[in-house]
């Protein structure tokens, strides 16, 4: 809402502090300061003229006049102009040299088309009144000659653009931000819509209500012998200008003045055009409307219309129809104004794609009791300046309404605040913004008429949402603040009134907490581990695309490739939700490739979405007005994918770096399968890792991570088809497992281990197996063969090559065994040697090398 | 003593005694080196030295004569140690001197061969902040993002025809009428936790939210809040100003406090706008004639949130009863909290994926 400060202090006494102070107050309210324009206080020396003589030059392409006007000065000023539509005797502005235009536009003496001109005469556009160019702006014949334009036209003013919440529609106004601004600076409002239209008789030119959903107060007033030609007043023009609306034509201009100075939205039918009985209803199927933007609108049967006779006329509250539509010659005009349903005009509004100043304030609440007064000054306004006609009597069809209101312990403003105000102050501020209060516990819902801002009142909420307590005041809410329902509405226009800024500052006493869950705990490790291990956490978008599964060489029958999809995604091309973190990982590996990092080490941590099998496609919307029941609870949770956590990393190029010391070590299937173990050993749990073929990796290098006999998830390098997929560098390893899963098996706190003082006794073993022989397997054996003085045991060479064999490798373990409560023998620990490789013997064929 | 011999032993005589001391002092005094200390520490002060075989004859000596020979082959043994002593000290000093100077490295050389990766500042941030109430006694609260609609608008009194409910502000997931969106704020969780958990509530819930904005500068269609919820009896407006006024001093140092504008929310009544006053300038800026500031464009004050008491239309939806319990919500975007406190300028490079941008952040904010 754009407010020119001259237009605010017509209705409130505002006292002399800048555009900046008023700004300032009026955020304290709530109506919160966007931008000030300044307009005016750069124009210098510009004054009245008369022009004296004109002489027509000629032999230039466009009419050029050199002209001598009078400006009150010692002698008249010559100057030359390009503008035709002013006469001799004429007065005109003038910028004398020296002066300074809008903009800072200076404009001196120079010479041009061979004579001297010593300054410029105005048009509208120079001066910074609007977009008119047509010629020069010709002032009325008693201006005083060399008076100060800027003060003589009230060109110099400020405006001030507010930010209304959707809540405040008053606002959306003179009169409320005017009311606003009184309130603030404890200043007399004049409400512009304090005039009382006389008792009219007869109706107007027929109408009614169809539909009393739809429109709950329908006025129409006439005029006749309007002057088509007439001009709006230029401070009419220069206020529509300012607050942001394009002049248009004096009838049409008239009914946005009032919209923007009272926030009642008016329309002005060419009473020519009309025909028969105006009707107020919904849209019938297949009915169509040309509306004034020229285009033809198929309209929704949920559409308010205004209808006549002939059909549509005008889309209620959002945009009129082209067909009755004032034009150049319309001489008979009748006025709408009228009191739509907020909830019908947005829907309409969003609907057609169509926001215009009207719809903005019906859809926010208008005055109810506005379109009586506004109609009434709109046919005064055409009477007055464009010589019409009031034709006598008002159409006036209405549904009866009874306004709500809301009863509150006086002290419950107070009580919301945590502050103290005595019930005179909480009396006095709902006064101040128009309430009725009386004393007393009389609350009433209200009934009938079109919703106020579409939340829902009555029944058995009104019930719970009543305050009780000593010495109970009854407020009726004004008809221009439909917002007023709760009693904790009535708190807040109390306690921001008194000012938030006055709101005391105090802690509650929260009870102790009990910190972080072991969950919460764990996924902070798991990205410290993982960060602290030369990864770097990303945090994709969840969007990816149906191309993310065959680039990942999904099977057709994959479970990832069942991904929910969004109705209204951002790019077509990526409308499904992840159900797998590494298509974000590997686009993000390529970006840091791109932009010339060869060695990139990225983690992410996040959901994946993932149906539920047989899950219903809709999830019920409940209502509000008490707490769902656990079965109604569990309707909404059936729907709704499986989200559970987890953690990927992706890998590139050298893991360890080179450098002085010598070469580096290219990142490899090992480093994300550690990266596995470093996440499970955040959540306390061993993985068992066997050989897998899961796309996306690659068949022979790929391990899936169990977590007893859960797969939790896969690590290795990913598939030479994959890399080429996402344009990758070669050997790329990824790892992706299932956080929620290792949280779900987390164990108790870990019990401390006993620690031996005897000594340790190491026996080193080779093992011959065949080369297809997993080495978790080979290392189970051994371990579960030792038994339990075995303290560690540690694979420290793995050799192929002839020695051992075609076909097989030698494993060289060092085994350390130690006794919690004896120094071990050595018979002791070749025994225990001995049960070791005789079981990996057993269970997978190794023989002792050598032995 | 089985060597026992009652004859006069020579090696005991006085000038024998001298001889022994002269010539380990002398060795002693030769020794070049740490080595060569040690090879003289053998001859002349080991189990086999002379001085040490003297010593062993003491006991041959008459009873007479026993104390006087102890005493001098002691005086010797102390003579020889002092100079061993003295002797070992001036050797390794010069071989610190040399040796050591020998072995210098350039410890300026780079160790980079593993380097340590980072935590994104959005999440680090979001633990910082969520830190700050924990330690207030709220707990962390968790909910989905792919959420019912019942949760994400209808509990938190955001009418069926609210803008934001129109499939230009909400992403929808399946249809629009499937009754399921990816949450538009963090809000949701509220709801769940006063389904879920026992009166009183104090709560934090940081999260991922959705709106269908184009990514940009200052814009990103995912991004993170943060939200507060605390429901108990009597809590007022003055809690939630205390409540964040701690939270600013906590995040930002003392002295920093919160400025409450009116302003409008479905979920709360009152509502406010959340300012957080300046911490670089202290609101020095806004008034005429100071330096500028970079971080609240001179405002004095920096938009931080929303916040306001929550709306008994959401207790009653939640089953809570307003006429018993009273609560405050509270949010605020993290991407936007970044860019303020930390000068980050553009949302994109929060979104990208960069290293560049994420590695300076380490492990905490």
């Amino acid at each position: 809402m754009k407010v020119p400060l001259s237009w605010l202090r017509e209705y409130a006494d505002l006292p002399a502090v800048t555009a900046h102070e008023v700004a300032d107050k009026l955020t304290a309210a709530g109506l919160k300061l966007e931008s000030i324009t300044s307009h005016g206080h750069d124009v210098k020396n510009v004054v009245v003229g008369e022009v004296l003589t004109i002489e027509e030059l000629t032999g230039f392409k466009k009419p050029i006049r050199h002209c001598t006007v009078e400006t009150g000065e010692a002698t008249p000023r010559e100057i030359v102009c390009g503008a035709t539509n002013f006469a001799a005797g004429d007065r005109v502005p003038v910028v004398l040299p020296g002066g300074v235009l809008p903009g800072g536009f200076e404009v001196g003496a120079r010479k041009t088309y061979g004579r001297m001109s010593e300054g410029m005469i105005c048009s509208e556009r120079e001066l910074g009144l609007g977009d008119d160019h047509h010629g020069i702006m010709v002032l009325p014949a008693d201006t005083p000659i060399g008076g100060d334009v800027v003060e003589l036209l009230g060109l110099r003013d400020e405006v001030i653009e507010l930010e209304i919440t959707p809540d405040i529609g008053y606002a959306l106004s003179i009169r409320g931000v005017a009311r606003e601004a009184a309130t603030a600076f404890g200043l007399a409002f004049r409400d512009p819509a304090d005039v009382e239209p006389p008792a009219e008789s007869g109706p107007s030119w027929s109408a009614s209500i169809a539909d009393p959903t739809a429109c709950d107060r329908f006025v129409l007033r006439e005029v006749r012998g309007f002057d088509p030609g007439a001009q709006t007043p230029l401070s009419m023009r220069v206020r529509l200008a300012r607050a942001g609306m394009r002049p248009v034509s004096l009838a049409v201009d008239i009914t946005n003045y009032l919209m923007l100075e009272l926030g009642q939205p008016l329309h002005a039918f060419d009473r020519a055009k009309l025909s028969g009985e105006i009707v107020v209803r919904r849209a019938q199927p297949g009915e169509r409307l040309e509306t004034l933007d020229h285009v033809v609108r198929e309209l929704d049967p949920d559409d308010i219309l205004i209808t006549d006779q002939s059909g549509p006329i005008s889309m209620a509250g959002t945009m009129g129809g082209l067909e009755t539509e004032i034009s150049d010659g319309s001489t008979d005009i009748v006025i709408e104004a009228a009191h739509f349903s907020a909830t019908g005009i947005s829907r309409e509004s969003r609907r057609h794609g169509l926001v215009s100043e009207a719809s903005k304030r019906f859809e926010r609440g208008v005055d109810r009791e506005l379109p009586l007064v506004a109609s009434w000054r709109a046919v005064q306004l055409l009477a007055e300046l464009g010589g019409a006609t009031v034709q006598p009597g008002v159409t006036h069809a209405e549904v009866e309404v009874s306004p709500a209101r809301v009863a509150i312990p006086s002290g419950y403003p107070g009580a919301v605040a945590g502050a103290t105000y005595s019930k005179e102050t909480v009396v006095a501020r709902l006064r101040q913004i128009g309430c009725v209060v009386v004393d007393g516990d009389d609350a009433a819902v209200r009934q009938g008429g079109v919703d106020p801002t579409g939340v829902v009142t009555g029944g058995e909420l009104a019930a719970k949402l009543a305050v009780t307590g000593d010495d109970m005041i009854t407020v009726t809410p004004p008809s221009w603040r439909p917002d007023l329902t709760d009693p904790n509405d009535l708190a807040e226009e109390v306690i921001r009134l008194e000012g938030y800024e006055n709101l005391p500052s105090m802690l509650p006493s929260a009870p102790a907490g009990a910190g972080l869950t072991e969950g919460q705990r764990l996924r902070r490790r798991v990205g410290r581990a993982l960060a602290d291990g030369g990864y770097a956490e990303v945090l994709n978008y969840p969007f990816i695309s149906a191309a993310d599964f065959d680039h990942l060489q999904l099977p057709a029958d994959d479970a990832r490739r069942n991904a929910m999809r969004l109705a209204n995604p951002l790019s077509e091309d990526e409308p499904l939700m992840r159900t797998t973190l590494l298509p974000g990982l590997l686009k993000a590996l390529v970006r840091n490739v791109g932009r010339g990092f060869a060695d990139v080490a990225l983690f992410e941590s996040g959901p994946v979405y993932r149906p539920r099998e047989g899950a219903p496609e809709v999830a019920p919307v409940l209502g509000v007005e008490r707490r769902p029941t656990a079965e109604e609870l569990a309707s909404i949770e059936a729907v709704l994918p499986d989200q559970p956590l987890r953690v990927a990393v992706v890998l590139t190029g050298e893991f360890e770096r080179s450098g002085w010391w010598g070469a580096g070590r290219q990142a490899c299937w090992a480093d994300v399968v550690q990266a596995a173990r470093l996440v499970a050993a955040e959540a306390r749990a061993e993985l068992s890792i066997s050989a897998d073929q899961h796309e996306p990796w690659h068949p022979g290098r790929c391990a899936a991570l169990y977590l007893g006999d859960t797969l939790v998830g896969h690590a290795g390098e990913l598939h030479p088809r994959v890399i080429e997929a996402y344009g990758l560098p070669a050997r790329t390893s990824a790892m992706e497992l299932e956080l929620s899963r290792l949280e779900a098996a987390m164990p108790g706190p870990v019990e401390a281990p006993p620690v031996s003082a005897y000594p340790v006794a190491t026996q080193d073993v080779a093992l011959i197996v065949p080369d297809f022989t997993p080495v978790a397997d080979v290392e189970a054996a051994l371990r579960d063969g030792a038994g339990e003085l075995l303290e560690s045991i540690r694979l420290f060479d793995v050799y192929e090559g002839s020695q051992v064999g075609e076909g097989n490798k030698s494993l060289a373990y060092s085994m350390r065994f130690r006794a919690p409560d004896r120094t071990l023998t050595a018979e002791e620990t070749t025994a225990a040697r001995d049960a070791a490789v005789a079981l990996a013997a057993d269970r997978v064929g190794a023989q002792l090398r050598g032995g | 003593m089985s060597d026992y011999d009652p004859v006069e032993v020579t090696p005991l005589h006085a000038d024998e005694v001298s001889r022994m001391e002269a010539d380990a002092v002398a060795a002693i005094k030769a020794a070049g080196d740490l080595d060569a200390l040690k090879q003289a520490r053998l001859a002349h002060a080991g189990d086999r030295s002379p001085i040490a075989l003297a010593n062993r004859e003491i006991g041959a000596l008459p009873p007479a004569a026993r104390a006087e020979a102890g005493k001098r082959v002691g005086a010797t043994r102390k003579a020889i140690n002092e100079a061993l002593a003295a002797r070992q000290a001036e050797l390794e000093a010069e071989r610190d001197a040399r040796v050591l100077v020998e072995e210098t490295v350039d410890v300026t050389l780079p160790w980079d061969r593993r380097p340590r990766g980072a935590r994104h500042p959005l999440t680090t941030l979001q633990e910082r902040i969520a830190d700050a109430f924990i330690a207030m006694g709220y707990e962390m609260a968790e909910g989905p993002e792919l959420e019912g609609e019942w949760f994400n608008f209808d509990a938190l009194n955001i009418a069926k025809d609210h803008p934001a409910r129109s499939d230009h502000d909400t992403f929808f997931v399946g249809s629009t009428e499937s009754g399921m969106v990816l949450r538009t704020q963090t809000s949701p969780v509220q709801v769940r936790a006063l389904l879920q958990r026992e009166l009183p509530v104090y709560v934090i819930s940081p999260g991922k939210t959705f709106r269908t904005d184009e990514l940009d500068a200052t814009h990103t269609p995912v991004f993170h809040q943060t939200e507060g919820l605390a429901v108990d009896e009597g809590l007022t407006m003055a809690h939630l100003k205390g409540t964040l006024d701690r939270f600013a001093e906590v995040m930002f140092g003392k002295g920093i406090s919160t400025r409450f504008r009116p302003n409008y929310f479905p979920f709360t009544e009152p509502s406010a706008e959340m300012d957080l006053k300046c911490f670089v300038c202290r609101g020095a800026s806004a008034t005429p004639g100071n330096p500028s500031c970079r971080t609240c464009k001179s405002e004095g004050w920096i938009e931080w949130g929303g916040c306001g008491m929550v709306n008994p239309r959401v207790l009653i939806a939640c089953g809570v009863d307003p006429s018993r319990y009273s609560g405050f919500a509270f949010g605020m975007g993290i991407e936007r909290t970044l860019m303020f406190r930390h000068n980050a300028e553009d949302m994109r490079d929060m979104v990208e994926g960069d290293v560049r941008f994420t590695l300076p952040f380490g492990m905490e904010i």
